[in-house]
């Protein structure tokens, strides 16, 4: 782990010498996109991306820095977009509250949290595909909980007309400003799980995964840090679920139902499960598919409503032969491209 | 039992009070105050009997699940989609035959078939990597729901019972007293009673089988320690396949069974896929009496929390789940790991 090694004195490359020129390029087509993307391309595919990304994202932390897979991700997003409309304004006003902007978005935050905290404890009782089932029973205790219960989430039908504040004059349902919102979340999110996976507790938390005994024996407390990884990849999907809560402008029991519990893991999956960069990718290519994938299949003569048939379908082969996903089949190939030419006597071995 | 007795006489005295003053709410004619407190004693009875027959379709269902995770860890979450589609095609051969009864071993080959075509193709490939096997089978799990959905759209289906298991059925339990005294009998459909005693059936063939016969020695010896049985020269693939294709063709009659006594519709293979991890994870993996016990405990659980408390009912199950792994984190009959 050299990463872990701080650097400093004058000797140090410079912040925009360390990040690769790719990545500069990246950020500049992702902040000027406004200026040449229409508002759909921003609203509905990229906000999207961001937002499922963000929520894939607390699911990578989870599997790959603490090799924890759960499912409770978007169930914990679910639960905060709840908090929102059922603290904030929403079209239901007998059980919305009405609380503030800022009061209402760190209470969800903090419920959202804490659920995923409390699931967090009791999953990590358990190892491996066990854990997977657990958060999966308990994901959809929720769905079904959602939909009979009518006294606060309101059953079947959920809340709709739940806005953004309207902060600084700016309406944020608006594509660009969303857009730039989702984007400043999700680089946010990013950034987070960069330097979390980088401190001490990330470096403990991988440690873990590796080998829970040996730190066991070191004298770190393996259930606490695993649960408190549990707590960070909450928040993270709580600002994500706040968000596809704005974004759709309701929040129903299908919002966290179990195919959208599946496709969080698909997303992460897909994209790659140890890099934080995959779930925004695997989020890129699920949106990709999922907006057009009616229009191809139209054009092949097959019925629109087949997509999740050719999800599924990518899905399987993806984890058929790449385990890590997209990223894993680009390193793959990097690997093989390097290795097919000898470099001392450039020819193919 | 008596040891049971030994190492906790406090515990099993509270437990045999329970279970007597269980059997005296089922047996004994309610007295007034009773009902007024309880409802009425027919709701009652229907509710537990409910629960046991539920019991009895999710045991069918788990017990091919929890063989396989048991026998050769592998995990199959295309599970539910087996018995959905085992469902689907009970129905088309009830339907085009006529002949219930035919569709059982039709479904069980097919099924099976498919089961060992998954455990041939997928399963082989990737022993011992359980998260890549999870993987997969969600990812089969997504494309064969959207293939029947494909087939069948989104209609519910309900395979019908044969006229000789339709109707009622008068069992020996007292549901009330008359005001001359005399006693009525509680009524309930025939066909879930036969289905009650077919799982029975099974569950106790099962048990025979695996703890009695040759077969069965070399299953249980395979959960214990796979690779010295591979190594005392017995074909384990060959075993693992053969259990495989049971669980799946297990999955599939159960399929039949669920729909004729409830239905058949898309989102019914998740429901019964959650319902097997539930009761696994209650009763313990790899065992066939948890997966018995654990069934009938959610069973019950879902059916007396309809009547009762009907927002709730899911939460009693995921409570119940939540207590067991809390205090017995491998399931109430499950081995220590």
């Amino acid at each position: 782990m050299t990463y872990a090694v701080r650097t400093s004195g004058p000797a140090s490359p410079m912040l925009f010498e360390r990040v690769p020129p790719l990545w500069w390029a990246i950020a500049l087509v992702l902040i000027a996109m406004p200026l040449f993307a229409s508002n759909f391309v921003l609203f509905q595919i990229f906000g999207w991306t961001f937002i499922l990304g963000m929520i894939g994202l607390s699911l990578m932390f989870l599997a790959g820095y603490g090799g924890m897979v759960s499912l409770i991700q978007m169930t914990v997003a679910a639960l905060a977009g709840y908090m929102v409309a059922i603290l904030g304004t929403s079209g239901v006003p007998a059980i919305s509250l009405g609380w503030p902007w800022w009061l209402h978005i760190p209470v969800a935050i903090l419920v959202a949290a804490l659920f995923g905290t409390l699931v967090g404890a009791l999953a990590v009782r358990t190892e491996g595909i066990y854990t997977i089932m657990i958060t999966l029973a308990i994901a959809s205790a929720f769905f079904y909980f959602t939909r009979q219960n009518y006294g606060l989430f309101n059953g079947y039908t959920g809340f709709n007309n739940v806005l953004p504040p309207q902060l600084f004059g700016i309406d944020w349902r608006q594509p660009a400003p969303f857009y730039y919102l989702t984007l400043a979340c999700a680089t946010l999110a990013y950034a987070a799980v960069v330097y979390v996976a980088r401190s001490p507790f990330g470096l403990a938390l991988q440690g873990v995964r590796d080998n829970p005994r040996r730190m066991g024996a070191l004298g770190f407390s393996v259930t606490a840090h695993r649960i408190l990884a549990y707590t960070f990849a909450s928040v993270i999907a709580a600002f994500g679920g706040i968000l596809l809560v704005w974004q759709s402008a309701q929040v129903s029991p299908g919002t966290a139902g179990i195919p959208q519990v599946i496709d969080i893991l698909v997303i992460a999956v897909v994209g790659g499960i140890k890099r934080p960069v995959g779930p925004f990718i695997g989020a890129l290519i699920y949106v990709l598919l999922r907006v057009f994938s009616p229009d191809v299949l139209l054009a092949v003569g097959l019925s629109g409503e087949r997509f999740k048939l050719l999800i599924g379908f990518g899905f399987l082969v993806i984890v058929f032969f790449s385990p890590d996903g997209v990223l894993g089949l680009w390193e793959k190939f990097k690997a093989r491209r390097a290795q097919s030419r000898d470099p001392l006597r450039g020819d193919r071995p | 039992m008596q040891s049971l007795y030994k190492r906790h006489p406090v515990w099993s005295v509270i437990l045999l009070v329970l279970i007597a003053g269980f059997l005296w709410l089922i047996f004994a004619p309610w007295p007034p105050g009773l009902e007024q407190v309880m409802g009425r004693k027919r709701i009652f009875l229907n509710a537990i009997l409910s629960g046991i027959t539920l019991g009895a379709l999710y045991f069918l269902v788990a017990s091919g699940f929890t063989l396989v995770f048991g026998l050769m860890r592998n995990v199959n979450l295309a599970h539910g989609s087996l018995y959905l589609l085992g469902g689907y095609i009970g129905y088309e051969v009830a339907n085009t035959t006529g002949y219930w009864l035919l569709a059982f071993p039709v479904v069980f080959i097919l099924v099976g078939a498919l089961g060992l075509l998954l455990q041939h193709q997928v399963f082989r490939r990737m022993e011992g990597e359980e998260l890549r096997q999870t993987l997969v089978t969600i990812g089969i799990s997504v494309v064969l729901a959207d293939i029947m959905l494909w087939i069948w759209g989104g209609q519910s289906y309900q395979v019908l019972s044969p006229d000789w298991l339709s109707g009622p059925m008068t069992l020996p339990l007292i549901s009330s007293l008359r005001s001359n005294g005399e006693a009525v009998y509680l009524t309930y459909p025939q066909v879930r009673i036969v289905i009650l005693c077919v799982a029975i059936l099974i569950g106790l063939a099962m048990w025979l089988v695996l703890n009695r016969s040759k077969l069965g020695m070399l299953i249980r010896a395979g959960v214990d320690d796979r690779d010295m049985l591979a190594a005392s020269g017995v074909r384990i693939q060959v075993v693992f396949l053969g259990v495989f294709a049971f669980g799946a063709g297990m999955a599939g009659m159960a399929g039949i069974i669920g729909g004729t006594f409830q239905s058949l519709s898309p989102g019914e293979d998740t429901r019964f896929l959650l319902a097997s991890l539930v009761v696994v994870i209650v009763g313990g993996m790899g065992s066939i009496p948890g997966a018995a016990l654990g069934a009938v405990i959610i069973g019950l659980a879902e059916q007396i929390g309809i009547v009762y408390a009907p927002t709730y009912s899911v939460v009693f199950t995921f409570l119940i789940m939540a207590v067991v792994l809390a205090f017995r984190p491998q399931g109430l009959l499950g081995a220590g790991r």
